[in-house]
């Protein structure tokens, strides 16, 4: 079987795979290691209850729902909440190295949206302590990988998918792999916004390749835009700063010097927020009977609060809000000790790409388009797609999170469902026979895949293509969503289609960034109209996806979720499919956790 | 706005040559931002590696002004930009196309490292206690994101390519966080010495000078590997009990 991306998700699923007898491919877009999991920095979510015993799977279950909204699929939700403690702690009998409570079990620590601390981590740097666990012992499993190679179409059988064809980076040359079982691990869609915490790997390949073979997309308005990004200097706008800053009591102020949060807090999550800026300080310094501070409400609200601090004009100087961790000098007696200890790479970032201390001082920050949630339609308990043979796990995958993703529980998502999805795909691969490649298909991808070559550099820039279609989606479909600007996107992209199909190179295959730019335009294409569709079609607001026109939550959304398919006239349908009927028993322990 | 002149390295594996670029600069920006601005105006087939830009990767490595540098890092603010800057690839591996190299040796060496084996679990439901302070002692080595700056000025790879009996500082410091890791059990000292080269170091500390991660390989990482190495081997009074015990 075929595993297609090579962060924590894809590793996991490959390791799973290969454990299971079968042989695994695992193809990487970029070096082995360097995947986008390297970047996640705050944790991963499991109720170990290791730092407060009050944890379980029911209230990480129940956080997880909460701040999806309840348009997750519950049954992943349920899952990921009971599987996600054993995934932490096999990858410390790999090797693993987390942070540790004074009596030498695995530290946790608080993170927006979940009640108890519950985030295993290292430092700031749990992305690359997890990324090299996996590596590290993925290696010695016998996995055949295969780095700089990108997918450029999936190959089918019948509606089954049997393999993936694509050119490797290094020569430029194709190659064709024909596999009994096809897993997705592609990652993320960032891409298609101009200011994104997204690698340029973040394509929506997965989303992309699974489309054009008739699978089904869910979700796809929901984008969540991280409410902390770097905004300063403009090279570095967009760079990730974690939540872990204020899980560790950052605050946030306007240019007032006000903590705006305490202004805008929402009712259901009144009760569990703090009401004074003391409460909120004895929270992150772990006391059990205070209160989460209003910074650590989710995502998609604190970057609307950011937003509007500044269309109101009180942001700072280049535009953002301040996120400040000096402060805690006034509570600590070695602050900056503390700061750089718990935050190293950060303190490391601010340093090095913005000349500014942390330690001393405020940063500046804004929201950044860092995860989508919405994806690849899959079975919550064997993660296989709409299509026989094709599985798809971690961000590419859709349906744990909802409407909004807690922080923390991407990488937990990454090992849970990458393990079921190479379990199941293993499964599916010995249990289902042989393939065959359809010789027409590969042809057909040949000639669309060199088509740049032959229209050459008169023909359209494909890097401008990009700038213009990230513009156009950061403008028009971004944090807060208007009827009449996402119909003017749709139209945009359609035009943009027009213009890719005439994106031009010239010079060799080799190693060929312009080439590659061509190719990728398509898969963020597809990305852009499903994401721009979903979202005209929601008329209300949830979680991520915030409409002007429509401000409130509407009942009637909160029973569905939106389905984008090609149809076989080759245009893009939108369908509503409802949420699956929750169990009485789980129905209970969301009401419990109320 | 102003601009400055990048003298980047063109090539394949037979040929190249360095060919300036003159492009628009503002605050703030680093080498990887003017580079990849050269790219998308005037050289969509400029090959350069990079995936996160923010020092957290290790991809975009490359030789800036004759410094083995992350692009990503290096400020343009901290570069004299009255004169071209020039913009290479590591020279310590054999290059694939202008700034990027084939660094698939590195990943051939780490398979031939013995993987960790930790020690059984100290509690009934499987798990370890391991103290904070036990932790923090290997945590700067599990810092490296492998971007083989290390690897690139080590001058064993380097001048002398002895890549096939040297591991280089990379995987020392690698060896090192598996030998001092808390639960791990085996033992890689025999390999070190017979196989991986640990003697060809001769501590010029220029590995650690690099490292953008700020790790100080050669005191904290390969000075106690090489200790281990010659209590475990080169030691007489144990070297007199393996006689008795054989």
């Amino acid at each position: 079987m075929l595993v297609i991306g090579a962060g924590g998700a894809g590793l996991r699923a490959a390791i799973e795979a290969s454990a299971a007898g079968v042989k695994v491919g695992l193809i990487c877009k970029s070096l082995l290691g360097k995947a986008h999991t390297v970047m996640a920095e705050g944790g991963i979510a499991a109720a170990l209850a290791n730092v407060d015993e009050r944890d379980s799977w029911k209230v990480h279950f129940a956080d997880t729902m909460r701040g999806g909204q309840y348009v997750n699929n519950w049954r992943m939700a349920e899952l990921h909440a009971k599987e996600a403690p054993d995934r932490v702690r096999e990858l410390e009998a790999w090797g693993a190295l987390f942070d540790r409570t004074s009596d030498g079990r695995i530290l946790q620590r608080n993170f927006g949206g979940h009640k108890y601390p519950r985030l295993a981590h290292v430092g700031d740097r749990t992305g690359l302590e997890m990324i090299r666990t996996l590596q590290d012992h993925g290696i010695h499993r016998g996995l055949d990988v295969h780095m700089e190679f990108t997918v450029v179409t999936l190959l089918t059988e019948g509606s089954r998918v049997v393999g993936a064809f694509g050119y490797e980076r290094e020569r430029g040359r194709f190659k064709a792999f024909k596999a009994k079982a096809v897993v997705l691990a592609t990652g993320g869609i960032g891409r298609a916004f101009r200011i994104t915490s997204n690698s340029w790997e973040g394509t929506g390949d997965g989303h992309g390749l699974a489309y054009e073979v008739g699978a089904e997309l869910i979700d796809m308005e929901f984008v969540q835009f991280h409410p902390t990004g770097m905004i300063w200097p403009p090279s570095v706008q967009g760079i990730l700063v974690t939540e872990g800053v204020r899980g560790e009591g950052g605050v946030l102020r306007n240019s007032e010097g006000r903590r705006f949060m305490f202004d805008d807090i929402p009712e259901n999550y009144r009760s569990q927020t703090a009401d004074n800026p003391e409460e909120g300080w004895r929270y992150t310094q772990g006391d059990k009977n205070a209160r989460r501070p209003p910074e650590l409400l989710t995502r998609d609200h604190v970057a609307r609060c950011i937003v509007r601090e500044i269309k109101e004009g009180r942001g700072s100087k280049h535009g953002g809000v301040y996120l400040d961790i000096a402060w805690i000098k006034e509570k600590l007696p070695n602050a900056p000790d503390h700061i750089r200890r718990k935050l190293p790479s950060m303190y490391h970032q601010f340093k090095e790409l913005a000349g500014i201390d942390i330690t001393t001082e405020a940063m500046e920050v804004g929201p950044t388009t860092h995860y989508v949630m919405g994806g690849v339609r899959v079975d919550a308990d064997t993660q296989m797609s709409t299509l026989p043979g094709l599985f798809a796990a971690g961000e590419c995958a859709a349906g744990i999170n909802g409407a909004n993703r807690l922080g923390g529980n991407s990488l937990s998502d990454l090992l849970v469902f990458g393990k079921r999805a190479g379990e199941y795909a293993a499964d599916f691969a010995k249990k289902n026979g042989t393939v065959k490649l359809d010789e027409r298909q590969i042809e057909t991808a040949t000639s669309r895949a060199l088509a740049p070559f032959e229209r050459g550099a008169a023909a359209e820039n494909p890097f401008k293509i990009q700038q213009d279609l990230q513009g156009t989606m950061q403008d028009l479909v971004g944090i807060v969503r208007m009827e009449n600007e996402m119909v003017q996107a749709l139209a945009r992209v359609a035009e943009y289609k027009k213009r890719a199909e005439n994106a031009g190179v010239t010079g060799h295959r080799e190693y060929h960034t312009g080439w590659h730019t061509a190719l990728d335009l398509r898969n963020l294409l597809i990305v852009s109209e499903a994401i721009t569709l979903s979202a005209i079609d929601r008329k209300e607001s949830r979680g991520g996806h915030f409409r002007q026109d429509y401000p409130d939550k509407a009942a009637p959304f909160g029973t569905l979720n939106i389905v984008t398919k090609k149809a076989p006239d080759g245009s893009m349908q939108v369908s509503h499919v409802p949420l699956q009927e929750m169990p009485s028993e789980l129905k209970q322990v969301i009401d419990e956790n109320k | 706005m102003t601009s400055a002149t990048f003298r980047i390295w063109r090539g394949n594996r037979e040929t190249g040559r360095f060919q300036d670029y003159t492009t628009p600069i503002s605050e703030g920006m680093v080498v990887l931002d003017a580079v990849h601005r050269i790219q998308a105006d005037q050289a969509n087939d400029l090959a350069v590696r990079w995936n996160c830009k923010a020092g957290k990767c290790g991809s975009c490595s490359a030789e800036i002004n004759g410094n083995p540098k992350l692009m990503c890092m290096t400020r343009l603010d901290t570069i004299d930009l009255s004169q071209p800057v020039t913009v290479e690839p590591m020279r310590a591996f054999p290059l694939i196309k202008d700034l990027v190299t084939d660094v698939s040796w590195n990943f051939r060496v780490k398979e031939g490292i013995k993987p960790f084996k930790p020690r059984k679990p100290d509690a009934p439901d499987g798990t370890w206690r391991i103290s904070q302070r036990e932790v923090d002692r290997v945590q700067e080595f599990r810092k490296c994101i492998e971007c083989f700056l290390c690897q690139d000025v080590c001058h064993i790879l380097r001048d002398h390519h002895l890549h096939s009996e040297f591991i280089g500082p990379r995987f020392l410091l690698y060896s090192a966080a598996l030998e001092m890791h808390p639960l791990d059990t085996e033992d890689r000292l025999k390999d070190l010495k017979d196989k991986n080269g640990i003697g060809y170091c001769n501590i010029t500390r220029c590995c650690t000078k690099v490292c953008p991660e700020h790790i100080t390989i050669t005191e904290n990482a390969i000075i106690p590997l090489k200790e281990r190495v010659v209590d475990e081997f080169y030691d007489p009074l144990s070297k007199l009990l393996r006689v008795f015990r054989s």
